[in-house]
């Protein structure tokens, strides 16, 4: 699982970023692959609750030696369907010297996306905000939200981060 | 030699002036004026030479190098007794090192320091010279110009009536390494013109005041009396910057090459008396100290003691693995576990102890603060410091620093009396200040006490009324004592400029909450006050109690358990239907569930079948109930804000033995706030 995801096939072109494609449900997701560190399958047992926090962290992990959340994006998304299977994997993330974990439902590609390929994206209801997403990419007939995950992760909707004046 | 970067040597330098800084401010504040101890200050002035040496070495820091070439006349003249020291000296002394220290500063963050301090303190250091020159020997008016010393050497050398012809030091059979030494200590003798090692020996030719057998006593420290040969002769017709070339080979390996001419080749003090102790230079001094230790990076111990700790665990994990199979036919595989546990653990220890700092450290920083004070209040006040070896994380000991400072002020401003008030109320007029540092159990105690008024009660209270703090008029003093630690709290007469702006009680027990310490107060009227402050010795490690809530453990710091025990049934009262107390001997402690607070799912909901640990924090004590205790461990602290975010009541985690991660119970965020519950903060954050 903890495969690197850069090795798999990419189409090399001059332009144009390098996306870790990720499903969650039917939808697939496209992140810069910049940010992830590693991925991993998903251990229920090894992940601590915390108490009263929003239901989308599911705890934290012990990955050597650092503590790590885990938030799980199909819980966030409101995707209905929530399942722990073999294909159930976690992201590695590393943003800003933070490291944070996130449950797909599995990761597919990694793909590059010139400009000419991404959209921007149409503005949507409440879940994700249009100022998390750089756009929607399209590859032959697939479709590719792209999120800026990083200010996602960070953002206060997310818990995650301290907010400064709290 | 001009390629050479001497940037690179900087951070050593600042090091090193900061150190020899903080050594002089320490041997000025034990001088006494009166009778000032030679040794003393030798000491200082070796102290001021060794920093002046450095700072005129890299030619960057012109200011520094000037501050403390004026400086380290004035101590020179002094040591030598052409000039009397007087009080108000030492204090410009004191003013003089913190124009260093500040001048130190602005060079390290690569600045130009302040150039009107500058002026200014030179022109006091150049005005006490003065002053002393007029009454003063004749030498010791050289010392007022800001001149190269030989200036000074000149005159004193003619009034002396030393033989215009050089003296020339020869030397049989001496090493290359005594060479260096020698050349070093003729350099601190008087101006080396000349010098040239041939088959073994060694031929100085110098200009110096001092008598023949001045030098054969120095020398004698390096080589025999025999092998020495002393005479004034003319030395032979070579260029002076021979004389440089020279000492570049004698010059250390820190020193860069063609500094050390001007420092070492000075004519220092050494004109008017033979100095053993000069076996020593100046710029040894500091050379020698680093050969038993080493300056280290905090990141890199950091980074050591993290990877001990996954050391630890690893081992933890393989010891628990090992544990299902059977002994008699893994007993090799046995014993070398137990010899890895026990060698983890010594290391684990030794480790840690890199971090510990003796509280020295904090405590020798105090001397000068009550000092400064004491004059400013117009009070009379004696410092005594006990337990100064006593050691304690880095971490903590720099964060101790200023809360240990306003309680020293506060003390001071609003504790001690001034003289007159102390005669009449039957005391010593000179007040007593008391700090110490000891060990108890897991923890590090650090007292403040004074033999001051204490805290008068009836204007904490009247105090608390006009800020509106809910008091009732026969509270305890221990509550009394502890509403100084509410926010803008001050019952200061007058703010004066050392304290009473009411900002600091509750910094300060903020700062010390922070820390995982805690603080108490004690005071008695017209007997002074004692504040307590109770730190664990380190962050990084902490003695745990495991325990079950369900399917989830927690930890529960061990030095905040008392006791363990199964309530029954007639232990248990309820309060306002919804809180339960639990009857221990004659004390009623709230309960506070576990699995409620946590809201953890399928625990123990029958309190009698539970367990109830007894929690102290500060002076508030409750019952904790869990479903199991699990067992004690020493656990590495993991904080949760690194990744993620402060978490209510928990206070930071750790990795199990299993390679999982336990929560570690905050018992004071619980202690605070059992009746609220965590989740409607959780909620504010959900929506």
């Amino acid at each position: 699982m903890a495969a690197s995801p850069r090795t798999d096939t990419t189409r090399v072109e001059d332009t144009g970023h390098e996306f870790l494609v990720f499903a969650l449900g039917e939808e697939e997701y496209g992140i810069d692959i910049l940010k992830v560190q590693e991925i991993r399958g998903y251990d229920a047992d090894v992940v601590t609750r915390i108490a009263n926090v929003p239901p989308f962290i599911k705890g934290v992990t012990n990955l050597r030696g650092i503590i790590v959340p885990i938030v799980d994006l199909r819980i966030k998304f409101n995707l209905g369907k929530v399942e722990y299977t073999e294909q159930t994997v976690v992201i590695i993330l590393n943003l800003s010297n933070r490291v944070v974990g996130i449950v797909v439902d599995g990761v597919s590609d990694v793909l590059m996306l010139n400009a000419a390929q991404i959209r921007p994206a149409p503005e949507f209801g409440q879940t994700l905000s249009t100022e998390y997403l750089t756009g929607l990419g399209t590859i032959d007939d697939r479709m590719l939200i792209l999120v800026d995950i990083e200010k996602m992760m960070t953002s206060d909707e997310m818990a995650l981060v301290e907010k400064v004046a709290a | 030699m001009s390629g050479l970067d001497l940037s690179q040597f900087y951070e050593t330098f600042f090091d090193e002036a900061d150190e020899l800084l903080a050594q002089m401010e320490q041997l000025l504040l034990e001088l006494d004026a009166q009778a000032p101890d030679i040794e003393q200050l030798n000491a200082i002035f070796r102290a001021a030479h060794s920093i002046k040496g450095g700072a005129a070495t890299f030619g960057t820091f012109q200011k520094l190098a000037e501050t403390t070439h004026l400086l380290e006349n004035l101590l020179d003249a002094i040591r030598r007794g052409d000039m009397a020291l007087r009080a108000d000296m030492v204090d410009i002394f004191l003013e003089t090192k913190d124009v260093l220290k500040s001048q130190l500063d602005a060079y390290r963050a690569s600045e130009e320091p302040d150039e009107a301090v500058y002026e200014r303190i030179c022109a006091v250091l150049r005005q006490l010279a003065e002053e002393d020159g007029a009454h003063g020997a004749a030498p010791a008016a050289a010392s007022a110009a800001p001149a190269r010393e030989e200036t000074m050497h000149m005159p004193a050398a003619s009034a002396t009536g030393t033989s215009d012809k050089p003296t020339c030091v020869r030397i049989r059979d001496v090493s290359g390494k005594d060479a260096q030494s020698l050349l070093e200590e003729m350099g601190n003798l008087g101006t080396v013109l000349h010098s040239e090692s041939k088959s073994g020996g060694l031929s100085v030719w110098m200009q110096t005041t001092c008598s023949v057998a001045d030098i054969e006593a120095v020398c004698c420290f390096i080589v025999d009396a025999d092998q020495l040969r002393i005479t004034h002769e003319a030395a032979p017709a070579s260029a002076a910057s021979d004389v440089v070339s020279q000492f570049e080979a004698a010059a250390s390996s820190f020193t860069p090459p063609d500094a050390p001419a001007p420092s070492a080749a000075r004519p220092a003090g050494n004109v008017a008396a033979p100095r053993p102790q000069k076996a020593a230079t100046p710029a040894a001094a500091p050379a020698d100290k680093e050969s038993t230790s080493i300056r280290v990076g905090v990141e890199k111990v950091d980074q050591i003691i993290n990877l001990v700790g996954e050391l630890v665990i690893t081992q933890a994990m393989l010891t628990q693995t090992a544990s299902t199979l059977d002994p008699v036919v893994h007993d090799r595989l046995l014993n070398g576990l137990e010899q890895l546990e026990r060698n983890a653990r010594d290391l684990q220890e030794s480790v840690m102890s890199i971090r510990m700092m003796p509280m020295d450290y904090v405590f020798s920083r105090f001397p000068r603060v009550v000092r400064d004070l004491a004059s400013k209040m117009g009070k009379q006040i004696e410092l005594e410091t006990h337990g100064r070896a006593t050691e304690l994380d880095k971490s903590l000991i720099e964060r101790i620093i200023d809360p240990l400072t306003h309680l020293v002020r506060n003390s001071l401003d609003h504790g001690i009396e001034t003289p007159d008030k102390r005669i009449a109320a039957d005391k010593d007029p000179v007040g007593k200040l008391t700090m110490s540092a000891q060990h108890h159990g897991g923890n590090i105690v650090i007292q403040v006490t004074d033999d001051g008024a204490g805290l008068n009660r009836e204007r904490i209270l009247k105090k608390a009324m006009e800020q509106g703090i809910p008091i009732s008029e026969n509270m305890p003093d221990e509550e009394v004592w502890q509403l100084i630690f509410a926010p803008g709290f001050s019952t200061a007469e007058k703010i004066t400029d050392v304290s009473g702006r009411g900002v600091g009680m509750d910094v300060v027990r903020r700062n010390i909450q922070d820390m995982g310490g805690h603080v108490q107060l004690s005071s008695r009227t017209g007997q002074g006050t004692t504040t307590r402050i109770v730190l664990p010795l380190t962050l990084a490690i902490l003695d745990g109690m495991s325990v079950r809530v369900g399917v989830e453990t927690f930890i529960l710091p061990l030095n905040h358990v008392t006791e363990s025990m199964q309530p029954t049934e007639d232990q248990i009262y309820t309060v306002a239907g919804d809180e339960r107390v639990l009857h221990v001997r004659g004390e009623y402690l709230p309960l506070v569930e576990m699995h409620r607070a946590f809201a953890v799912g399928d625990a123990q909901q029958d309190p009698t079948q539970a367990i109830a640990v007894i929690m102290q924090a500060e002076d508030k004590r409750f019952a904790l109930l869990v479903d199991h205790l699990v067992g004690q461990h020493q656990v590495v602290v993991k904080n949760l804000e690194a990744n993620y975010r402060k978490v209510p009541g928990i206070s930071a985690a750790t990795i199990m033995g299993d390679g999982s991660v336990a929560l570690i119970v905050d018992v004071f965020a619980l202690a605070r706030a059992n009746r609220e519950k965590w989740s409607s903060a959780a909620e504010t954050v959900l929506n």
